[in-house]
């Protein structure tokens, strides 16, 4: 970084509103050439509005970008591109039949001949270590490999400014290792990078400055290597930041949910199938599912709470009950209640009011219904009750559940469940898009209801939070479950290797073959 | 400076009631055009098919009882559509409920009995819910697509019928014509208005417009639809089944279809000939989106659309407009509701400079 150069990007008073939203108010930030700059904040902070004006998909109302110094007006992505701006998106734009090479070339501006195209294509695997098969079809390529490409993409275009959105929510740890060598690689040759994330570690481990956004603003630029973990999450949610309280050396009760062998085909030409998957959570205990997204994650909770129903009935056992044979309403009835991780058009329904979403998963064992007519009376006051314990920000029991934002609805959604006693209650990615503090308020709540001695498990891509919350833990990989392991014998390193892949082996040997094969 | 379409944050209730009000009057305006520049009387044409059979007292009659079979058949089809399940072949549906009833017809034709007539109506239920029952069940079995189905099974019903009235079932003493035995004394419904033709028909209609009102915004049944409408994994996720669903709104569509169509017989029509299907069941498609899918949305749309069958024959006598022009109504009704539609979820708006293009090959990424 020198000093003397004019900054890479600079953003000079950006504001940007959408109808009723003031998404960024006055933002001002630099990142110098060579740089790592991350950009902080919960969801709804204003960070990917920002980055799309940068980026040229949006225009922003007022303010001005400089790129060297000079201001700019990015009208289009490919404007963009032509400055030497690259972006790497959170979800990827590939085409799952066609090869890497085929993708990449579809989403070049200029036409290369492919053999050119090609050469270049090794060339930059070549000098950054990221290994990929240009011919490989992308349907048979992991999650990490296929960020592989869009980053190679975005390599080929020499930028001097990368743009990384979320870029390690999908990775495991090892990956997220070899990703961070990549970036420094970069850095080191003078490219800059804008890294967006809300995971604090990784800032502090990778990036040299960051600037927080909280709703819309910037509220500090901050050296991450000199803050902590706490001070920046402070800053980013404007507010103190509660540490779980969980009891010491709980006792468990009996065994509440016991799965044994349970199987079950894949949904449709994507779904993962679930192979011989075996598991027990006694009461008061709290059983972390590990694992990369798109492992049977969402094909085990459907599995569970009996929306899919298999061929054995005692596949699952409920508090004593052979249930694999019953419907989700009658598991429901049972105690068992489940939160699944997409919240729209699953856990809830948009367009219905909170308190017809109350009506959708607790209207058996809640009496909201008599002979076949809703008591509405007594699903608003239920509804209510969720508001006020969760302290949900809603307008009350008539607001639609698309009207809250993601980390109100999650919690309003958690709140339902947990308020209607299950003996066991099955979570998968609780705080997935939502919010530091209200995430802390999950936490918190699904401590208290194992406290109170239902048997709870937790389905998250999101180490951190298994680490905290879990008792037990285990990874599932490609519709396998690994071996549950106490928390207390839990090694980042062993879950990795797990969530790649390598089930019950020795965990040393294999690290250096493993990292020998992916990178 | 030009027009955009923006996203409204939420879908925008007064749009949602003005839209059918402003769809019938730009048919009647987009109408009134069309029949002016293909030679007619353009304005009189509207004031024939719309307001004449409004102004004409003795015209309401006959508009309670076309929009009778409507609202019936309307209903049953807002329940399914609300569920997202797309029954399309109310039509033949209803000509199977009217078979089915005036097969009793046929063996009761020299008993008597109060009993005769309700006998008569539930095997029109039973007829139209059987024919709604096939695209149910290859829809819930081998996934077969109930929009076609139903919409083919609609002409095997025809088709059947034309059998029916043209061989086994035709009335001996009829000269031949192809037309089934009137209906006897104890087979008709009774007039409930004296001096009109306001049978007892068009009464049972409303009342189980209002309980199927009360049934889907009360009841867990109602609950159930809707959601299997609004978020099928949600819906799913609460614990109604989906299948259940398919089946409920088939039966329930198909078994309303075919009380209207055995209404027709032991009402209006007396008999089943070659010229009783009507239509009514592919006009409903129009009443139920009009009415909203709202069962008391329906009885208003219901009678909007009777209006226009009892009008589009005025308009024929009077004018001599073609007969198809009604239908050239309704469709409009219905593509410029669709149309409007739009304006519910978003709001147009002027923008003064130009939207930045957006490279095609990089998607837009939703908003955090």
């Amino acid at each position: 970084m020198d000093a003397s150069l004019p900054p890479r990007l600079e953003v000079v008073g950006i504001s940007k509103s959408f109808p009723g939203v003031l998404a960024n108010d006055h933002v001002s930030f630099a990142v110098q050439p060579g740089e790592i700059h991350a950009l902080l904040g919960e969801n709804g902070a204003g960070k990917s509005t920002l980055v799309k004006m940068i980026y040229g998909i949006m225009q922003p109302d007022a303010g001005e970008i400089r790129w060297d110094g000079q201001p700019v007006v990015v009208a289009h992505p490919r404007a963009a591109r032509r400055l030497g701006i690259g972006m790497v998106f959170q979800h990827f734009s590939l085409f799952e039949a066609l090869t890497v090479l085929e993708n990449i070339a579809l989403g070049m501006d200029a036409k290369i001949p492919q053999r050119e195209l090609e050469t270049k294509i090794r060339e930059v695997m070549q000098t950054y270590g990221l290994t990929l098969d240009p011919h490989r079809i992308v349907s048979t390529l992991s999650v990490g490999e296929r960020q592989r490409i869009e980053i190679v993409r975005a390599l080929l275009l020499d930028p001097r400014l990368l743009i990384m959105d979320e870029p390690t929510s999908v990775l495991t740890p090892q990956e997220v290792d070899q990703l961070f060598d990549v970036l420094r690689q970069l850095a080191k040759e003078g490219c800059s990078i804008l890294y967006i994330s809300h995971k604090l570690h990784e800032i502090k481990a990778l990036c040299d400055t960051a600037t927080i956004l909280r709703g819309g603003r910037v509220v500090d630029t901050i050296d991450p290597k000199v803050e902590t973990s706490r001070s920046m999450a402070e800053k980013m949610i404007g507010a103190g930041l509660k540490d779980i309280q969980k009891p010491a050396g709980r006792a468990f009760g009996g065994e509440k949910l016991v799965v044994k062998g349970l199987s079950m085909p894949g949904e449709g030409h994507f779904g993962v199938a679930l192979k011989d998957i075996s598991f027990s959570v006694r009461a008061g205990e709290i059983f972390g599912i590990a694992g990369v997204a798109g492992n049977g994650q969402n094909a085990l909770l459907l599995a569970l709470d009996g929306e899919v129903i298999g061929h054995d009935a005692g596949a699952v056992i409920l508090d004593g009950e052979a249930v694999g044979r019953e419907n989700a309403k009658q598991r429901r009835l049972r105690g068992l209640c489940t939160v699944p991780e997409e919240r729209n058009g699953h856990a809830a329904v948009a367009d219905f009011s909170l308190a017809d979403n109350a009506v959708l998963t607790g209207r058996d064992r809640l009496g909201m219904v008599i002979s076949g007519m809703l008591r509405s009376g007594v699903a608003r006051d239920f509804t209510g009750k969720v508001i006020s314990t969760f302290s949900v920000k809603a307008t009350g029991a008539g607001a639609t559940a698309g009207s809250l934002s993601g980390g109100n609805l999650q919690k309003y959604i958690m709140g339902r469940e947990i308020l209607q006693n299950p003996k066991v209650l099955v979570v998968s990615q609780p705080t997935w898009g939502v919010d530091a503090g209200a995430a802390a308020t999950i936490h918190q709540a699904i401590v208290d209801l194992a406290v109170a001695g239902s048997a709870i498990v937790v389905i998250s891509q999101d180490l951190d939070e298994l680490l905290a919350l879990s008792d037990t833990l285990a990874v599932i990989n490609t519709g396998r479950l690994s071996k549950p392991i106490p928390i207390g014998d839990v090694s980042i390193q062993e879950l990795g290797l797990l969530m790649g892949g390598v089930h019950g082996e020795a965990p040393t040997p294999p690290a250096e073959k493993e990292l020998a094969d992916v990178v | 400076m030009k027009l955009k379409l923006e996203k409204r944050p939420e879908p925008s209730r007064l749009m949602l009631y003005a839209s059918p009000v402003g769809a019938v009057i730009v048919t009647m305006i987009v109408g009134a055009i069309i029949f002016s520049i293909i030679g007619y009387d353009g304005l009189g044409a509207v004031y024939q098919v719309f307001i004449a059979p409004v102004a004409t007292s003795y015209k309401w009659s006959d508009v309670a009882i076309k929009a009778s079979p409507l609202i019936l058949i309307g209903v049953g089809l807002a329940v399914g559509n609300r569920a997202a399940i797309w029954n399309i072949g109310a039509e033949g549906q209803y000509v199977v409920g009217a078979l089915a009833g005036a097969g009793i017809g046929l063996l009761t034709q020299n008993a008597t009995g109060p009993w005769i007539l309700p006998l008569m109506i539930l095997a029109g239920i039973i007829g139209g819910a059987i024919w709604g029952a096939i695209p149910a069940w290859l829809r819930t079995s081998f996934n077969v697509n109930e929009t076609l189905s139903s919409l083919m099974l609609t002409y095997v019903a025809i088709h059947l019928m034309n059998y029916l009235v043209t061989g086994p079932w035709k009335d001996p003493t009829g000269f031949s014509f192809p037309q089934t035995p009137l209906v006897t004394a104890d087979q008709t419904l009774p007039i409930i208005i004296p001096g009109t033709q306001i049978h007892l028909g068009v009464a049972i209609t409303l009342v189980i417009a209002v309980v199927m009102w009360l049934l889907m915004t009360r009841s867990v049944f109602g609950f159930q639809i809707r959601v299997v409408g609004s978020a099928p994994q949600a819906a799913r996720h609460g614990g109604f089944s989906h299948k259940q669903t398919v089946w409920l709104a088939f039966l329930l569509s198909g078994g309303m279809a075919g009380l209207a169509g055995i209404f027709e017989v032991c009402g209006p029509f007396s008999q089943i000939s070659l010229g009783f299907p009507q239509n009514y069941g592919f006009t409903a498609i129009i009443v139920a989106f009009l009415g909203r899918l709202n069962p008391l949305g329906v009885i208003l749309a219901g009678i909007v659309l009777a209006i226009t069958y009892v009008g589009g024959d005025m308009a024929q006598s009077a004018l001599q407009l073609p007969n198809a022009s009604k239908g050239i109504f309704q469709a409009m009704m219905l593509f410029f509701l669709l149309a409007s539609d739009i304006l519910v979820r978003y709001r147009l708006r002027l923008v003064r400079r130009a939207p930045a293009a957006v490279s095609a090959t990089v998607p837009e990424r939703s908003a955090a």
